[in-house]
């Protein structure tokens, strides 16, 4: 009996301080809330050229689609104001302005909002645990994302978004896509990972990452859409190309001598096996006259 | 009645402490067992060795092929180094044993191939790369890094960044220093002997089970640079070395 209630009593301490344990896992994390810059070093945007797929892995369908998209569907006024995914809040050239919303009592982060931007809506991660929607639930453009920390590390995921792009130039993802998200503080510089799947227009997972830096001063929000008439009556044709005579096709094929099977979004462009095969086939492009890059005043330091 | 109260709360410190030493991170339990710390190999919060292949989804242009002389694009360049922008010359280079200035720690990260990552001994965590055939170590400990004059890959001191309490995982923080001047990107755009490259190395399982190393690289440059350049590179890892391929360096390619 006595034994009994010793080893009960010390079962529940350990419980507890296991327990302990797990809150401070759960609680373990960094600020996220706030705003931040983008630092514009890398090129992930990749939407100079109507056509250019570098870095994507597409399947044979997401090209053909990606090659009948004509950029003049945006003078339409029905499709001024379609909003972007969520891979925009990473793909697109703007700062994070993030909010959290704290449960008053326990003090709990429940959720994470990333402000809209122009065309892009606003993401909230759910970090209360609640599960996500059924498969056939409404999907939006910024669709439902839940999160949980990782130790150091946030890690969220993202479903139920609508059709939608993952690159300014018309190339497609599908309602199925889904996204997972890291996010890694290091002092001062935010990096984001995201990796999309997508198993219409994707051959494999697309991952990219893009870092941001605190900002003292807040990053511009939400700017709404707002529709105008630029040529094209509402139940006009939608503006397209046969995919195989689109005809920027080679346009950025030719201005940097690129394989096109690079610039098309082929799956094996992405490794260093690719470097190797086209190594005696390239011809480096002639030096760089215009738009080349800008030196810039040395900053205190 | 007594005596069993006291056996109580003597089973009930004993319990408290196998479970506060259980949730306690290695590092502090070393410690207060009056050793020394574990050594960073055996107190590693996430493992790093093994082969990684890198996925070149960013920056393409600048790291799969040689872009064009002159243009350095979103590269924060001072006025100072455009004369070596524009006046890169790859057979010089070749003529003066520079081959591996675009293969340097200020770039190695974005160099399309594959990472090999060991523990050379307890302290140091060494780092081959088979683009440019280069060797990386980082050591825990800083009176190991061996003075001398600046290398390619220069002197990585290295620490591990753990998660707050008894949270599982970190990431590895390293500062690499003594470095020879080099290129950020093939065609000549330059960092000099002055820069300090930071880098943090993070892991992620990501869809199916995949491992994904994620290295966030600070180049901060007095000379040559108005602001520190920062990029973050992927790695995926790989189940072995069938791949590897040792390349010497080139100027050109």
């Amino acid at each position: 009996m006595f034994i009994h209630l010793v080893m009960r009593r010390g079962l529940v301490v350990a419980l507890l301080a296991c327990l302990l344990g797990s809150a401070r896992t759960a609680s373990a994390q960094f600020e996220l809330a706030g705003s931040w810059t983008p630092v514009p070093t890398e090129d992930v945007q990749n939407d100079s050229f109507p056509v250019d797929y570098l870095s994507l892995p597409l399947t044979d369908e997401g090209r053909t689609r990606a090659l009948s998209y004509d950029e003049s569907q945006k003078s339409m006024i029905e499709r001024q104001c379609i909003h972007w995914g969520a891979a925009y809040t990473l793909i697109g050239p703007f700062g994070l302005n993030i909010a959290a919303e704290v449960e008053p009592v326990r003090g709990r982060v429940v959720s994470y909002t990333f402000a809209a931007w122009e065309d892009r809506m606003s993401t909230t991660i759910w970090m209360d645990g609640r599960p996500h929607p059924s498969p056939d639930d409404l999907h939006t453009q910024a669709g439902f994302t839940t999160g949980r920390w990782e130790g150091n590390t946030l890690l969220a995921r993202t479903t139920h978004m609508k059709a939608a792009w993952i690159r300014k130039t018309g190339v497609p993802l599908s309602d199925e896509a889904e996204i997972n998200w890291r996010f890694y503080r290091h002092g001062a510089v935010l990096t984001v990972l995201m990796e999309v799947t997508d198993p219409s227009y994707l051959a494999e997972p697309y991952m990219i990452s893009k870092s941001f830096q605190v900002s003292p001063n807040p990053v511009a929000t939400q700017t709404p859409c707002v529709s105008t008439f630029e040529g094209r009556e509402p139940g006009d044709s939608v503006p397209h190309f046969a995919p195989d005579k689109n005809p920027f096709a080679d346009e950025f094929v030719k201005m940097y001598n690129l394989p096109r099977e690079a610039v098309l979004g082929y799956p094996e462009t992405l490794y260093p096996e690719y470097r190797k095969r086209i190594k005696d086939g390239y011809q480096p492009p002639p030096p760089c006259k215009t738009n080349c890059g800008a030196a810039l005043p040395p900053a205190p330091r | 009645m007594r005596r069993a109260t006291g056996h109580r709360r003597q089973a009930t410190a004993l319990a408290a402490l196998v479970a506060s030493v259980l949730f306690m991170p290695a590092a502090t339990r070393a410690q207060r067992q009056g050793g020394p710390p574990p050594a960073a190999r055996d107190s590693a919060p996430i493992d790093l060795t093994g082969y990684w292949v890198a996925v070149i989804t960013e920056d393409w242009r600048y790291r799969m092929v040689t872009p064009p002389k002159g243009e350095f694009r979103r590269v924060p360049v001072t006025a100072a180094a455009l004369p070596i922008i524009n006046g890169w010359d790859p057979a010089a280079d070749d003529r003066a044993g520079n081959q591996c200035k675009s293969y340097g720690a200020g770039a190695i990260m974005r160099v399309p191939g594959r990472l090999h990552v060991t523990w050379e001994d307890a302290g140091t965590m060494r780092m081959d790369v088979d683009a440019g055939t280069q060797t990386r170590r980082f050591r825990f400990t800083p009176s190991a890094a061996p003075a001398g004059p600046p290398t390619w890959q220069g002197n990585s001191s290295a620490r591990w960044e753990r998660a707050p309490g008894a949270a599982p995982g970190g990431s590895l923080h390293v500062v690499t220093t003594n470095v020879r001047a080099g290129y950020l990107r093939k065609n000549g755009v330059p960092y000099s002997a002055q820069a300090t490259v930071t880098e943090d190395f993070d892991v992620a399982t990501l869809t199916g089970g995949s491992q994904v190393l994620l290295v966030t690289t600070t180049v901060d440059d007095p000379v040559y640079l108005a602001r520190p350049f920062i990029v973050s590179s992927q790695f995926r890892k790989e189940p072995d070395g069938s791949k590897w391929d040792p390349t010497p360096c080139s100027s050109t390619w």
